[in-house]
């Protein structure tokens, strides 16, 4: 099978896939108890309120006609308003996307120099003190859920030291003219990846570093720097590639928790709102990007996968 | 919390910075600052954080249904009226009231006041911003309040004169001209882009879900405010409003818990302001129902409270015991009605005359409201050993509202401050729009009508009076507390109002300034 050919059987599939995640979605918001006119009435649920409401929003159609009028907007590349302010979907969504790609571009950017630089120098002292402390930090870290290390890290260098703005409060979603604010959900999202990439690079490398190829170059004399970088390091990242693809899928949730834990107005941030008022067409819209998101970002990996070697790929 | 001057006296010892030790020093010796004496100063830029709507907000003040769209509404426009400390309606656009003998028409007299673009503020402007409320296509939160206004008969008298006709006698209509949301528009405003109010701040910049920049407006009818700006952000989380406050990132944090209040009475890195009175917390027995249609089962859970360890408890002692009755330290609220106290063995005798013994009834709550899960919990504890149990079931927060309304015979209930007569129209009444406890007396809605119907004070207050007394002995809303409503500032900010919530003062930043 051709690369072209694959590829776009895969984008066929994608497409259904994401199209299988929106109804998935759809139903799922509807099955939750409350829509958005009782969401708006709140603490007020006058039930002559909610009626009015639910006209002025559309509610009062079926279901099944507003999914199809959802869906043929979609098609145009329409996402539809949002039901309580009336604002394009389309808006809410290059909102949120600045935030949340500098997230989690700076953390992919990062991640690979990082987590290789830690993984190669705890290989290079295998067993050694540096290989000890460095395995201790990693699996520690590794345990411990995002959340868990935002709120530690928020109330000790935002709160106590005050070295670190503990909340993206008052940027107004451009953290990248306020790079302090930065830190803190970065190294949160860093955390559990570099670990594990890291373990792998080290893994990596050591077999790397005992193979047969690299005990035979060795014999022939070459520098142990040009040994280690030209020889061992790129059998070692091998694992470690599919190992990112992965973690970008999983930034996409990391990401939820991270921007609601420091306040950053991104896409995550908009999901939990507009699910928590069952704003569905803000919800369907954010869960469109997610899925085409991960979608096309597994269809690259495999891509990569099968350009490097098809038959492993089991589509050959 | 003693542990900032503490972890910095450490940082100090251990000299890290000269800076930090710096910082160390004048930390130890401002001590705990008092703002109030150093009186009003003018200048500077105050940041306000509140949780909020997330990017779906709009700034049209009639929309207006969260604390944060309140503030901004207050901040950017005006009512007719609005409610004073004791939650009694008082004139602000509107300079005076007077309604005919029969009480259906209201001349109202306009202040000389005007909008941002420089335009006075007519009476054709207040008429036209309450047929856009009251429009029957829409669904805005005050349509419901507004609703007796005869708006065809209601007429522009000349610029500053307006002349409502009512559909009903009705004493109370300043009431309505101060409910929430009732706020007065340019004629013809329908984009929210870039409001134009009469209030004391002007618009500057808006980001949905993020922030919001006001400036102070120096024509303000009040007198222009102390802040040159103010900015509104929002964090969702209480925990987030608190951090961003001791990292120094905003100068006011809105709704705190009173477990953050206690963890910081006394630290000089913030202030708490307490406000008394601000929300009712109470269980809703339904009448309409079996078990609590038997009055001997209602006063039973009424004699079962402890209120005071249910304030204790869940609101952490922020907060004073209730008897049964909306409105503490309210106009109108009777407090001469003994305070109800725990009684076990009249509650057990009540519960066997009322033949419940052994009977589990099931209590709804759900965490839509602070501290309502952790009541319940509470309150299921201290009916152990009365021969009755409660069992606490936790829903939905997001429906909760609409869903305890109709389902259920007792659930957790919590209400912000509004006046005793508002409070009676909307839930106590045979047709009113969220009757919780399905209350539905015809002695009873001829007592409210009787009340709103006569301009005599002395008359009126009797007849509240009566009806407090009827509630107290026979109703549904076991009401055992009212929580102080908690906000925390940085040291330096002086003029925060304590004020109950909802009323004018509350979340109000034109007299505001920082130190």
């Amino acid at each position: 099978m051709s690369l072209s050919r694959y590829a776009a059987q895969r984008l066929a599939f994608g497409l259904v896939q994401v199209l299988a995640v929106v109804t998935v979605v759809f139903l799922l918001v509807q099955a939750l108890p409350g829509d958005a006119a009782v969401a708006l009435a709140g603490d007020n649920p006058d039930p002559r309120r909610i009626e009015e409401i639910r006209q002025a929003m559309g509610l009062d159609r079926p279901a099944p006609e507003r999914f199809l009028g959802w869906l043929w907007g979609l098609a145009h590349l329409d996402f539809g308003v949002s039901l309580f302010s009336g604002r394009p979907v389309a808006d809410f969504l290059a909102d949120g996307l600045g935030p949340t790609a500098v997230l989690a571009v700076l953390t992919l950017v990062l991640l690979v120099p990082l987590s290789v630089l830690v993984g190669v120098l705890a290989a290079l002292r295998e067993g050694g003190v540096l290989d000890r402390v460095l395995t201790s930090i990693s699996v520690g870290l590794h345990a411990i859920p995002e959340f868990a290390l935002a709120v530690v890290l928020i109330a000790l260098f935002g709160v106590r030291l005050r070295w670190l703005p503990p909340t993206a409060v008052g940027t107004g979603g451009d953290l990248l003219a306020h790079p302090a604010v930065l830190v803190l959900p970065l190294v949160v999202l860093l955390a559990r990846p570099i670990c594990s990439i890291s373990r792998l690079v080290r893994a990596g490398m050591i077999d790397a570093l005992a193979s047969d190829h690299v005990r035979h170059v060795r014999r022939l004399g070459i520098s142990t720097g040009r040994i280690r970088f030209a020889h061992a390091l790129p059998n070692a990242l091998a694992p470690a590639v599919q190992q990112v693809a992965r973690t970008t899928d999983w930034l996409l949730g990391g990401v939820i928790v991270v921007e609601a834990v420091f306040v950053i107005p991104g896409l995550g941030t908009g999901l939990v709102d507009a699910v928590a008022s069952r704003d569905l067409p803000v919800v369907q819209g954010l869960a469109v990007v997610f899925a085409v998101t991960t979608v096309l970002v597994n269809l690259l990996a495999d891509l990569a996968a099968f350009r490097l070697a098809p038959r492993s790929a089991g589509i050959a | 919390m003693k542990g900032p001057t503490m972890t910095l006296n450490r940082r100090g010892f251990l000299g890290l910075t000269a800076g930090l030790s710096v910082v160390t020093l004048t930390g130890c010796a401002t001590g705990a600052p008092s703002p109030t004496a150093a009186g009003p100063r003018d200048g500077g830029r105050l940041r306000a954080a509140f949780a909020g709507g997330g990017a779906k907000e709009v700034l049209d003040p009639h929309l207006a249904n969260l604390f944060v769209e309140a503030a901004r509404s207050k901040a950017l426009f005006d009512k007719l009226a609005d409610l004073g400390p004791d939650v009694s309606a008082q004139p602000r656009l509107a300079e005076k009231w007077e309604p005919s003998t029969d009480l259906t028409r209201w001349r109202v007299t306009l202040r000389q006041a005007a909008f941002h673009d420089g335009r006075p503020v007519r009476a054709q402007d207040v008429l036209a911003s309450y047929a856009r409320i009251l429009d029957p296509n829409r669904a805005f939160r005050a349509k419901s309040s507004l609703s007796l206004i005869d708006l065809a008969n209601s007429r522009a008298v000349d610029d500053r004169t307006v002349e409502f006709a009512l559909k009903r006698p009705f004493v109370e209509f300043p009431n309505a001209l101060a409910a929430f949301g009732t706020y007065i528009v340019p004629e013809g405003a329908e984009d929210f882009g870039a409001p134009v109010g009469s209030g004391p701040f002007t618009f500057v910049s808006f980001e949905p879900g993020k922030s919001l920049l006001l400036k102070r407006n120096p024509n303000y009818w009040e007198g222009a405010p102390h802040l040159d700006e103010l900015e509104f952000v929002l964090a969702n989380e209480e925990s987030a409003r608190v951090n961003a406050l001791l990292g120094g990132q905003v100068e006011y944090a809105h709704d705190l818990t009173p477990t953050t209040a206690r963890g910081n009475a006394g630290s000089d890195r913030v202030m708490i302001h307490r406000s008394p009175n601000s929300a009712v917390q109470a269980f809703a027995m339904k009448l309409d129902r079996a078990p609590f249609d038997n009055r001997d089962l209602r006063e039973a859970l009424f004699l079962l409270a402890d209120r005071q360890q249910l304030v204790e408890a869940t609101l952490s002692g922020a907060g004073q015991v209730g008897n049964d009755l909306f409105g503490k330290g309210y106009q109108y609220y009777a407090d001469d009605i003994p305070q109800r106290t725990r009684d076990l063995d009249k509650a057990k005798f009540l519960i066997r005359k009322a033949g419940a013994e052994g009977l589990t009834v099931q209590l709804d709550t759900s965490t839509a409201a602070a501290g309502m899960v952790e009541a319940a919990t509470v309150f299921a504890d201290q009916v152990k050993g009365s021969g009755l149990t409660i069992e606490v079931v936790t829903g939905n927060k997001d429906s909760y509202w609409a869903d305890t309304l109709k389902n259920g015979s007792l659930s957790s209930f919590r209400s912000g401050a509004m006046p005793i007569e508002t409070h009676l129209a909307q839930r106590l009444l045979t047709d009113s729009g969220t009757n919780v406890t399905k209350w539905a007396r015809p002695e009873f809605d001829t007592l409210y009508r009787k009340a709103v119907s006569t301009a005599d004070a002395q008359e009126r207050g009797a007849a509240y009076r009566e009806m407090q007394s009827t509630l107290h002995a026979d109703g549904g809303y076991l009401m055992w507390g009212f929580a102080d409503w908690i906000v925390g500032t940085s040291p330096g900010v002086g003029g925060v109002s304590t004020a109950p919530a909802n009323t004018l003062d509350w979340a109000r930043f034109d007299k505001v300034w920082l130190g």
